[in-house]
């Protein structure tokens, strides 16, 4: 399995990301490296298709894939809950359901 | 960059169709600007926490004021247009200004969305940073402009002067 964790460090929204993942991920008794990349500048938003802070993707899948599809960007990324609330970082739902 | 210790001059245009200036809330005994946007998570999570405030405190006389300085060339979503279509769509009660410049937002010192500052009738600095103390409304315990709010309708210097604010950043023009 591969778990990138990709995020813009103007953004305050990774710090909260990267526990509810490592929780999940400890939860779930699931050790594996995770690839942590900073984005820094537009060029890199562009080369790694970045919507947003933070983007995490299993397997080359986006935990939220509706979100990913937007414009790359340096900005914080706006996740879509399952239950109709919008949120700077993805849920524990969406997290869960990503990992197999 | 510091935040300013009295209200900026301004004269803006609202989503409303109207220009704003500043001495067009000269009879409000406190007026809250607001640094805002449209795109990002932080606004969206607290923006109607704003718009309740606006309602609770309009008939006091109080008037909060959104102003967006984002630049829209580099993030289309804040747009002027894309604001108009935001704040009907959230049902703003408050103004909320387009800072194409980016002087009013330079002038306040802003750094985040959102990022209130609130002036007494002197138009005066007595309360700057963060709305509550929780993005979640239903964990909020502290709730800092609210308090500042009343503490300057009755007077009194607001109980905390000064909180970091939690958000995006302002996006400036490079």
């Amino acid at each position: 399995m591969r778990i990138e964790f990709l995020f813009w460090r103007e953004c305050p929204s990774h710090p909260e990301a990267k526990e509810l993942l490592l929780e999940v991920l400890a939860e779930r008794g699931i050790e594996v490296p995770i690839e942590w990349r900073e984005i820094r500048t537009h060029e890199d938003a562009l080369a790694h298709a970045f919507p947003g802070s933070p983007t995490i993707r299993v397997d080359g899948r986006d935990v939220d894939p509706a979100g990913a599809e937007a414009a790359p960007s340096l900005s914080c990324r706006i996740y879509r809950l399952p239950d109709g609330r919008v949120s700077p970082v993805p849920s524990r739902q969406q997290l869960e359901e990503a990992l197999p | 960059m510091s935040v300013i210790e009295t209200a900026p001059t301004f004269d803006l245009p609202g989503v409303d169709g109207r220009t704003h200036r500043l001495e067009d809330y000269a009879d409000s005994p406190v007026l809250v600007l607001v640094q805002s946007c449209n795109h990002c998570p932080y606004v969206i999570a607290w923006e109607g926490r704003i718009n309740d405030l606006q309602k609770e405190f309009a008939d006091r006389g109080v008037r909060i004021v959104a102003i967006s300085s984002n630049d829209a060339e580099a993030y289309p979503a804040d747009s002027f247009e894309a604001m108009v279509a935001h704040a009907h769509e959230a049902g703003y009660v408050f103004d909320y200004l387009y800072d194409e410049s980016q002087e009013v937002g330079r002038a306040l010192g802003s750094e985040r969305t959102p990022e209130a500052f609130v002036f007494d009738a002197d138009r005066r600095l007595v309360y700057h940073g963060a709305v509550d103390d929780n993005r979640e409304e239903s964990l909020a315990t502290a709730h800092y402009l609210r308090d500042a709010i009343e503490a300057t309708l009755a007077g009194e210097t607001p109980p905390i002067a000064d909180t970091p604010p939690v958000g995006c950043t302002v996006k400036w023009r490079s």
